[in-house]
């Protein structure tokens, strides 16, 4: 057995101040952050808040700022850090703080509340049902595998730094939207949300979101960039070729 | 001292997992207003981490499928002492009730023509599962969570609910407290929906998320309603057992419908060493066989690691305690054999497997591509649960109705894999249905102020005592290490009779607990709280086990290791008396109707 400190972020009653507490425990092999989290939980902190569910990276419930990176606190192995060093553990910055290292991320279920909701086109067969192949599943499958942990909307800039959280959707929203433009079966139109209502235009492709996700989903990539080029394509391009034209 | 804030409904669900949502949605569509009350955010129940996927009979992958033979499957898995006419309503319904999923947005696995497609899990006799690779629970959960968006439910995330309310006998209302700030709240509602989940959390090793804690049980339990069944507890053959601080992690039946095998230290199949009489002409007679059913050759017969759980986990148990099992106390799951029979085999595995990749990649720094995992038994499921009524869900106290983990009946001594999540939309869907009914024909009823301001004051103590009465992290893991000791995978009298004398002891420390600090988002506060419903849930589980003086599905017990026709004709229930004693009775099972008793015999074969 060996020892670790853990600098962990708790705040007054009522959220608003706070300061960081070390906390010293015995560590075993295989364990992660949140284990350790739990174990000052039992032995020096009951009352210290964290959420979690399912300790396995599935529930996206546990995330967390882990010396200073967004991660999930379940899936953080300890032997992955530097334990000769205190680790810092402290609550996502982007969303308002509960207590210790809980947040309020109520403004993301509202998010989804105002976006269009799925709308299947009629069924392909007499039975109701419709056929899709695999192939063409494929893209929004691996964009359903999202946990909704919110790390990506944590560590997108738009958001934590220009706190534009009124205009801009961040990129778990924009991921969601490209899950229903791209379900083969949707037969609904957001495109012009993404342009007015969502600011899509505010992303500028750091590609921050994807490097923090869990689940590994190309969301700069796969689904970002596809959303620009069809808003492009449907509202600019004209523009574009006219300004080509003008500009020889 | 009183509650914060009342509201009423017409409808109120607690518990946001695929039972409580599909619940509220039904409920909703019928046009009552509805409150959903759950622990944790929503979208994070513990549905979300189901992984193999949801039986449904739509013969998609095999045309000889069809209810009859999907409720014959599910009788043999329960060893007849399910609630039949349950068992006959999921194999009927199921197939309408995962199709409306996809109409809702769910994208599933597809097979070659551009249906659903489904796969082979233990005790199915033929591929049944739909499934999204090997996250089901989250395609489940997210697609009737955004559904729910869009009715205007009204969710109460991070809300616990503490007591439950009669007003004459009829369910009234409840009492909770939120996490954020640890104000009361309460709620009436004319008629209730307990969706719950389950119980794991009573045991050391399980794969249960921490809001398994019986609540729903213990909370109809104390208001008097009938809970049956809960001896029968599932084990799950494969948790993960390495490092310690993962064990019990689910390692999904997925595996072994892949190809995956079990091996000893030895290197030997040892589940072809055991089968039982009544599955034998359903297994193949040697690996070649098992392989050519993996890949969905219709006249090979099921491997012998895709027998039920229990004695999956049973056989596990003997080779480890025999001096046969892995370095870490499991035994072996090897994937990565069948690169000996397919090209790209480390590519089909993290194709078919992604999540189990994954979670042995992350956690256990193990390519299961190239290496075998460990695994070994950890508690999973309870069969056990509120007693209700086959088709409506209703409890035995009127307006409280329950479905999913927390109602019991379906899957009798044991369930089969896949089984749950079609029983949470199915019967979730009734209840939600059968509850609105019911609203639309009664009166708001009256919560009374005084019962809610003693539960409120209760549910306070903990604070008075301070850190001066028990750490009630440490009675909790006393409890949970009594209960997989005592009353575990196998039992027997003595032991379990010990339980019993601990639990008293547990009680006795659980009323003295202490907690310091403030009431937002205060841990150790929810942990006092929790530990009533544990307790109450263990003991239901012991006194059932105690009853049962045979061995059956789930439950066994080396003093009485063999199955006894006589205790095949009733369930044992549990109830509260006046004077806060549970008693324990025997409760007859009714008669199956001759054409579903032939169903069975048919599938016999
Ligand atoms: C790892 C794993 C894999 C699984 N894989 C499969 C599978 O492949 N196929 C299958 O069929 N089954 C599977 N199961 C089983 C299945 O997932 C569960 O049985 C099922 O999800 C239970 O659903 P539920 O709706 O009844 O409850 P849950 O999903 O457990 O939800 C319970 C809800 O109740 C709320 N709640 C609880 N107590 C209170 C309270 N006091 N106050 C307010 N709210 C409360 C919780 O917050 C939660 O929202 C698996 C289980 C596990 C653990
Ligand atoms: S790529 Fe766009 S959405 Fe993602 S973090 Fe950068 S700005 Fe935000
Ligand atoms: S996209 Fe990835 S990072 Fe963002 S919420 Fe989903 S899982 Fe988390
Ligand atoms: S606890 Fe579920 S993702 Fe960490």
């Amino acid at each position: 057995m060996s020892q670790a400190t853990f600098r962990i972020w708790r705040s007054e009653p009522g959220g608003g101040s706070g300061a960081f507490t070390n906390y010293t425990t015995e560590i075993s092999e295989g364990m992660v952050v949140l284990d350790a989290v739990h174990k000052i939980q039992a032995e020096q902190a009951p009352d210290l808040a964290c959420r979690w569910n399912c300790k396995a990276g599935k529930c996206g419930s546990c995330s967390a700022e882990i010396n200073g990176k967004p991660r999930l606190m379940c899936m953080s192995r300890l032997n992955s850090l530097d334990l000769n060093e205190p680790v810092t553990v402290e609550p996502m910055r982007t969303f308002p703080l509960i207590k210790d290292l809980v947040t309020d991320v109520s403004w993301n279920f509202r998010v989804k509340k105002g976006l269009k909701k799925f709308k299947p086109r009629k069924p392909d067969a007499a039975d109701g049902t419709w056929r899709m192949a695999q192939r063409d599943v494929d893209r929004v499958q691996e964009f359903r595998k999202c946990i909704e942990c919110f790390l990506c909307q944590d560590v997108c800039h738009v958001l934590r730094d220009h706190d534009k959280h009124e205009e801009f959707i961040g990129p778990r929203f924009l991921l969601y939207t490209a899950a229903l433009e791209m379900h083969p079966l949707d037969s609904d139109d957001r495109l012009q949300d993404l342009k007015d209502k969502n600011n899509i235009g505010y992303c500028n492709i750091t590609k921050c979101c994807t490097k923090v996700c869990p689940e590994h989903i190309h969301i700069t990539d796969n689904a970002i960039i596809p959303l620009k080029e069809r808003v492009v394509d449907r509202f600019y391009d004209p523009v574009t070729r006219l300004l080509r034209m003008i500009t020889g | 001292m009183a509650a914060h804030a009342t509201y009423s409904y017409d409808v109120l669900v607690i518990g946001a997992g695929g039972a409580g949502l599909r619940a509220a949605i039904e409920a909703a569509n019928a046009g009552v207003s509805v409150g959903l009350i759950c622990k944790s955010l929503l979208g994070k129940a513990h549905t979300v981490m189901a992984e193999g996927g949801m039986a449904a009979a739509m013969a998609h992958n095999d045309d000889r499928d069809s209810w009859q033979v999907h409720f014959a499957d599910t009788m043999r898995g329960g060893q007849y002492v399910n609630n039949w006419r349950m068992a006959e309503i999921h194999a009927k319904e199921a197939p309408d009730r995962v199709r409306e999923l996809e109409a809702w947005g769910a994208v599933f696995d597809r097979t070659p023509d551009g249906r659903i497609n489904q796969r082979n899990f233990g005790g199915h006799r033929y591929p049944r599962l739909a499934h999204v690779g090997d996250r089901t629970g989250l395609e489940l959960i997210r697609t009737l969570q955004d559904h729910t968006t869009y009715l205007g439910v009204t969710v109460h995330m991070e809300h616990t609910v503490i007591e439950l309310i009669l007003d004459g006998g009829r369910a009234a209302g409840v009492l909770a407290y939120d996490r954020e700030r640890g104000r009361f709240h309460a709620f009436t509602a004319k008629a209730i929906i307990m969706a719950t989940g389950g119980a794991g959390r009573a045991f050391k090793i399980t794969s249960n998320s921490w809001e398994g804690t019986g609540d729903g049980h213990a909370l109809a339990y104390r208001a008097g309603a009938e809970l049956i069944d809960m001896e029968f507890i599932q084990f799950h053959p494969t948790g993960m057992v390495w490092p310690p601080s993962v064990r019990g992690i689910l390692v999904t039946e997925g595996v072994r419908g892949e190809g995956g095998v079990l091996r000893n230290s030895e290197g030997r199949r040892f589940m072809f060493d055991d089968i039982p009489d009544n599955y034998k002409p359903q297994t193949a007679a040697d690996p070649e066989e098992g392989w050519r059913y993996v890949m969905q050759d219709k006249t090979a017969r099921r491997p012998p690691e895709l027998l039920t759980r229990d004695h999956v986990a049973r056989c596990i148990n003997r080779e480890v305690k025999a001096g046969r099992g892995s370095p870490h106390g499991g035994v072996f799951l090897d994937i990565a054999w069948i690169k000996e029979k397919i090209s790209d085999a480390p590519g089909h595995i993290k194709r078919k497997l992604p999540s189990m990749y994954h979670q042995f990649k992350e956690l256990a720094d193990l390519d299961i591509t190239t290496t075998p995992m460990e695994v070994g038994p950890t508690t999973h499921y309870i069969m056990g649960g509120i007693r209700v009524d086959a088709d409506s869900q209703e409890s035995t106290i009127p307006g409280l109705f329950a479905a999913g983990e927390c109602a019991a009946g379906i899957n009798g001594a044991n369930r089969l894999g896949g089984n749950s999540l079609s029983d949470l939309i199915v019967f979730g869907k009734r209840a939600g249905e059968f509850a609105a009914q019911l609203a639309r024909k009664s009166e708001q009823p009256k919560l009374d102020d005084g019962a809610v301001e003693r539960a409120l004051n209760a549910s306070l103590a903990p604070f008075e005592r301070g850190n001066a009465g028990e750490n009630p992290y440490k009675v909790q893991h006393d409890l949970q290490d009594a209960m997989q000791a005592l009353v575990g995978i196998v039992r027997n009298e003595g032991e379990m009779q010990e339980a019993v004398k601990k639990l008293a002891g547990f009680n006795e420390r659980a009323s003295r607990a202490g907690i310091d600090g403030h009431r937002e988002y205060n841990s150790g506060w929810h942990t006092c709280i929790d530990l009533r419903n544990l307790l109450d849930c263990s003991e239901a589980i012991a006194l059932s086990a105690i009853e049962r003086k045979e061995s059956r599905g789930g439950h066994f017990r080396d003093d009485y290791p063999d199955k006894v026709a006589e205790f095949g004709t009733f369930n044992i229930s549990t109830r509260r008396q006046a004077d806060g004693t549970m008693k324990v009775s025997r409760l007859p099972l009714k008669e199956i109707p001759a054409e579903l008793k032939q169903v069975i015999e048919e599938q016999k074969q």
